[in-house]
Parts: C-alpha cells; sequence; structure tokens
C-alpha cells in the first residue's frame, strides 16, 4: 500500500502555467524528494497530490485510485507543512487526534495511535500543553506525530525543516529518516535545500520551471547528471561552468565540481589567481581567476593555505569532466 | 539615567504631549459628567467648577427617570447596537473570508464593490430606506434599525477583515482541510480566534457610530416603543426652554454602556496578541 502515479498532470494559475505537464511514479515504501529552485511548481505539485488544488488537467492515483477529485481527508494521506500549522486552541493530544476524530475513529483507537506515535516522537511528557508553549523544534514533531497517527498511504512534508535552526535542522531530518526506516511508509518531501534531498532521497526528482529535469538516486543525479541545470544544483559548492569556446572545445560548456580539480603552485591545465580562500577546518574552498577558465571555485580536502593575490594552476579531473550541448543536455 | 533608547528629556516630552492630549479628549466628557451633579443655577453660575456642597443637585437624574422612559430608551439603544454589531461581525467575517480565501471569477471586483459603501455615506439613501420600511412594514420597528446599521457597518468591516484574513497561515487552514474539516469548521474554529484583534477593532468602529446616531431612530423608528437613548435626550430639548440638567444627565448615562462595551472589546485586542498559533 502507497504507490503514486502522476499522469501529465498541468497547473494553471490563470495565464500562468505553473505545471507543464508533469509524469511521475512512486513506488511503495519510496522516500522521493521533489527539489528544485523556488517558484519552480514543487510545493504546487505536493499540494495537487494533497488536493489542496485542483490540477487544470491530467490524473493522480492513489494506489491505483483515481483520487482527482477526491477531497484531501479522503485520500489516504497526512502532511507536514512549514509553518508547522498546529491548531492553537487545542493540546499536543488533541492536535494529533483530530484528524482521527473527524473520521470516527473509536476513542481507544485513537489514544493507542496517539500513545505510540508520541513515544516515536519523544513527545509524552507535552501531551497536555499546548503549542505556544512548546519550542519550534517540538512544534515540528508534533506536526509529524499528527501525520504519524493517520496511519496513511503516503506522507506529505512541505519544506519542514526551513523554519528550524541549522543545528534542529540535522536533529530532525535524521528523525525523519528513521521514522522512514521504522514504519516503511511512502514518503514525498519538498525541499529547495539539495543537502536535504541528498541525505533523506531514495529518489530525487529535480524540477524547474514546471518541468521534471532528472529523476534519480542521489548518486546518479551527482556522478551523472542529464543536464547543465541538474549538474549545477546538486553538489556544493556549485558546479564549475567553463565556456567550451575559451578552451577551444566544441562543447557549448565545460562543467567540473570544484572536488575534481587539483591544484600546484609550478604547473597545471589553467593559471589563475586566488581571490579569496574559506578555512572550514575539513576543507578549504578557493576561489581562483583563471586566465583561461575565468572564476573557479576548488575544493580541497584538508587545510591548504594560500594567499589571496599569489599563483596557482588548476588541474580537471578529466574522467570527471561534463561536457554540456547548446541545448544543456549532457553530450556522450 | 539615560539608556540607548530611553532619554530623560524625550520621556518628559512624550508624556507631556500625551497628558496634554488626554486633557483635551476629556474635558468636554468630564465637564458633562460634572455639571450633571449640579443644579441649575450652578451649571450657569460656574460651570467649570466641580459640584460644591451648595451646587450639588441630582435633580436631572430625577428628571431623567421621572420623564420618559428612559430604561427603556437604554434597552432599545442596547438591543439595536448589539444586534447590529453582531450581524456586521457574522457576516462582515465571512464575506472577508470568503473574498480572501477563495479564488472565484470576478472576486477582486466583488471585493471593490463591497468596499464602495465606505466612500457613499448610506444617508444618502434614507428616502429609498423609508419607502422600502414602509412598504415592508418595518416602520417604527428596532428590526429596520438593525438591518440598517448592519449595512451601514459591513464595508468597512469587510475592507479591514479581509486584509488580516489575508495574514491567516495558509499551512493552517490547509491542515484543517486535511484532518477532514468543514470550511465552516475552518472558518469558526482555527480563523476567526486568530483575527479575534482585528473584529475587536472593527466592533469598536462599528459600535460607536450606531450607538450615538440620531438620523435613522428619528426617520425609521420615533416611536415611544423603539426609541433610543440619543432620540430620547431630545425631550428635554425645546424650541425655548432646554432641560440642560436633563439632558447632561441622560448623556452622562449614556456613555456608561458603551463604555462597558468598550472595555471588553479593547481586553480582547490585547489578549488576541498574545496567543501564538505559528511560528
Amino acid at each position: 500500500m502507497g504507490s503514486l502515479n502522476i499522469e501529465n498532470v498541468k497547473k494553471a494559475f490563470g495565464p500562468v502555467e505553473v505545471l507543464k505537464g508533469i509524469d511521475l511514479e512512486v513506488n511503495d515504501g519510496e522516500f522521493v524528494v521533489f527539489v528544485g529552485p523556488s517558484g519552480c511548481g514543487k510545493s504546487t505539485l505536493l499540494r495537487v497530490i494533497a488536493g489542496l488544488e485542483d490540477s487544470t488537467s491530467g490524473r493522480v492515483l492513489i494506489d491505483g485510485d483515481d483520487v482527482s477529485v477526491t477531497p484531501p481527508a479522503k485520500r489516504g494521506i497526512a502532511m507536514v507543512f512549514q509553518t508547522y500549522a498546529l491548531y492553537p486552541h487545542l493540546t499536543v493530544k488533541n492536535n494529533m487526534g483530530l484528524g482521527l476524530k473527524q473520521a470516527g475513529t473509536p476513542a481507544a483507537e485513537i489514544e493507542r495511535r496517539i500513545k505510540i506515535a508520541s513515544a516515536m516522537l519523544s513527545l509524552e511528557p507535552y501531551l497536555e500543553r499546548r503549542p505556544a508553549e512548546l519550542s519550534g523544534g517540538q512544534r515540528q514533531r508534533v506536526a509529524i506525530g499528527r501525520a504519524v497517527v493517520r496511519e496513511p498511504k503516503l506522507f506529505l512534508f512541505d519544506e519542514p525543516l526551513s523554519n528550524l535552526d541549522a543545528a534542529l535542522r540535522v536533529n530532525t531530518r535524521l528523525e525523519i529518516a528513521q521514522l522512514h526506516r521504522r514504519l516503511k511508509a511512502t514518503m514525498i518531501y519538498v525541499t529547495h535545500d539539495q543537502v536535504e534531498a541528498m541525505t533523506l532521497a531514495d529518489k530525487i526528482v529535480v524540477l524547474n520551471a514546471g518541468r521534471i529535469e532528472q529523476i534519480g538516486s542521489p548518486m546518479e543525479l551527482y556522478n551523472s547528471p542529464a543536464n547543465e541545470f541538474v549538474a549545477g544544483f546538486i553538489g556544493s559548492p556549485k558546479m564549475n561552468f567553463i565556456d567550451g569556446a575559451k578552451l577551444g572545445e566544441t562543447a557549448k560548456t565545460i562543467g567540473v565540481r570544484p572536488e575534481h580539480l587539483t591544484v600546484d603552485a609550478k604547473s597545471g591545465a589553467w593559471k589563475g589567481t586566488v581571490v579569496h580562500a574559506e578555512h572550514l577546518g575539513a576543507d578549504t574552498n578557493l576561489y581562483l581567476d583563471c586566465e583561461k577558465a575565468g572564476l573557479l571555485t576548488v575544493r580541497i580536502f584538508g587545510v591548504y593555505n594560500a594567499e589571496p593575490g599569489s599563483t596557482l594552476y588548476a588541474t580537471p579531473d578529466a574522467a570527471k569532466t561534463y561536457r554540456f550541448g547548446v541545448d544543456g543536455k549532457v553530450l556522450k | 539615567m539615560s539608556t540607548a533608547t530611553h532619554s530623560l528629556p524625550r520621556t518628559i516630552g512624550a508624556h507631556a504631549i500625551l497628558l496634554t492630549y488626554t486633557v483635551i479628549a476629556l474635558f468636554p466628557v468630564i465637564l458633562v459628567i460634572m455639571n450633571s451633579f449640579k443644579s441649575r443655577a450652578g451649571i450657569f453660575g460656574a460651570p467649570l467648577t466641580p459640584p460644591t456642597p451648595k451646587t450639588f443637585d441630582l435633580i436631572g437624574y430625577s428628571t431623567v427617570f421621572g420623564q420618559g422612559d428612559f430604561f427603556h430608551y437604554f434597552q432599545n439603544s442596547l438591543v439595536v447596537t448589539v444586534a447590529s454589531l453582531f450581524f456586521v461581525l457574522l457576516f462582515g467575517a465571512m464575506a472577508a473570508f470568503a473574498l480572501s480565501e477563495y479564488r472565484f471569477r470576478g472576486n477582486t471586483l466583488m471585493g471593490l464593490y463591497l468596499a464602495l459603501g465606505i466612500m457613499i455615506p448610506i444617508r444618502l439613501g434614507t428616502v429609498a430606506i423609508l419607502q422600502l420600511m414602509v412598504a415592508s412594514g418595518l416602520v417604527n420597528t428596532l428590526t429596520a434599525l438593525i438591518l440598517v446599521y448592519t449595512a451601514q457597518g459591513l464595508p468597512l468591516a469587510i475592507f479591514i477583515l479581509s486584509e488580516f484574513m489575508k495574514q491567516v497561515s495558509d499551512d493552517l487552514k490547509n491542515a484543517g482541510r486535511i484532518d477532514g474539516l468543514s470550511e465552516y469548521t475552518i472558518f469558526f474554529r482555527l480563523v476567526l480566534p486568530l483575527v479575534r484583534p482585528s473584529m475587536a477593532t472593527v466592533a469598536v468602529f462599528t459600535m460607536i457610530p450606531i450607538w450615538n446616531d440620531l438620523w435613522f431612530p428619528l426617520i425609521l423608528a420615533p416611536s415611544e416603543e423603539t426609541k433610543t437613548v440619543t432620540l430620547g435626550a431630545q425631550l428635554f430639548l425645546g424650541q425655548f426652554v432646554t432641560n440642560w440638567n436633563a439632558i447632561l444627565a441622560a448623556l452622562s448615562l449614556a456613555i456608561l454602556p458603551v463604555l462597558i462595551l468598550y472595555v471588553i472589546f479593547s481586553r480582547q485586542l490585547i489578549r488576541g496578541i498574545t496567543s501564538g498559533a505559528v511560528k
């Protein structure tokens, strides 16, 4: 239980087309992450799946049933929102139980499920509190708990970590990953943060301007991006793009990831000047202004001392260099 | 001692301005209340002095309670104000919710149409309203007043409330939809409590003109049974002789209920701000 099929879904707000024909298949138990820049349509797609927006055309199937005209509460889904969206007038316990109560679940069953979910998310001490008396991280755990007690076919997460501070974000990310492992449920997760996408996903869907750019496992997207957009979006720091003509190449653009460049003080492919160095401890990011290749980011593992203004040579790893054509697609 | 945000001269200056304003605003009210406890000679002899044992007189109040049925007038005013307020807030909030929440054809036009009433005074339509009330047999009923005041209060209420409703988190409403709450439950249980401060603001703005209105009670409901306080006080305003004691006493009494309602709403105003919903 818990598969999802999206067939040629389009969504337009007046003349503005936000989703331009999305086809997607999600298998039972998969953790799928929609990732893309703001305005790419990822949240709209999630809302269409949830039933909070109607699609202009196309079908949404959950477990093989067409739910295109089913109201959100009857779709067997649960959703976790960026702003937590807890009911301010209800206690944690009632927040979690409201959906089940509305569906007419017996009180004993509600009680049982709340008990399991609150144990899972260590929320027991807070069951009688109201949302205003909880911290941000606790509120988001309650919101996740509210989704868990519904035992949905599909979990939908709409940028659930964006409102949390950096340390909590890592913790909650871990909790969501463990939750997925324990419940073995199908989860769909929207984020603009590629680190969240890479760490959580079984399958990443990269969206841009209302279209799917590529679908694949995190490592597939990293190792063999289909086009320039995906190559630039996945990986941090961002991939370097160099004008092919400047290097005398036939390809329109050459892409090299910062970690696939090596530097040497004496010789190398591209001579450049150090503009700035970021020392992060575990690695060092160098910004090199190269005569031929323009501004390059180089990621060196470990500590590397380079003074701004000094001259360095950067050499790309030939096996890990990407060539993009005029249309942005990878040239084989 | 001065700190980064407070300096003594500035504090004194701010308080001086505020105190001056308070004195100016309260002066007429205090004058009315003070003189309502004085004899006629006292009012005219020294209008600015508080009542002394010599000038103290309750003649105004005894006239008010003796002549005319002032308790009844009060009751009428209260019924009209509270009922109109209830309908303005209910329908205003519902219309505002629809305008801010649902996308439908003509949404913006509808919003503009409903806001038009702010710019066009309802009194321009008095003749038509009177004809309408005569035709529907509502003349000399409180219903007529309630209907007119509801219409009068709605435009501003919708205008203000729809701005505030736009600020209520979409996520919260959507969470309710996923949990299977009906649109009415979402409106009454989730949205309304969050816009309570703005509801209180609208309530105050709506309430005071209704309570003070003389025009519509005079035209639509001048009968003895339906008189409001403001209309009742006219009893003492004669062409040749005016009973100032009674007028001042009636006005002092008329301040009370509106003050009580105001205190209730302003407390809501403060309480509403402290409830944390999202973030």
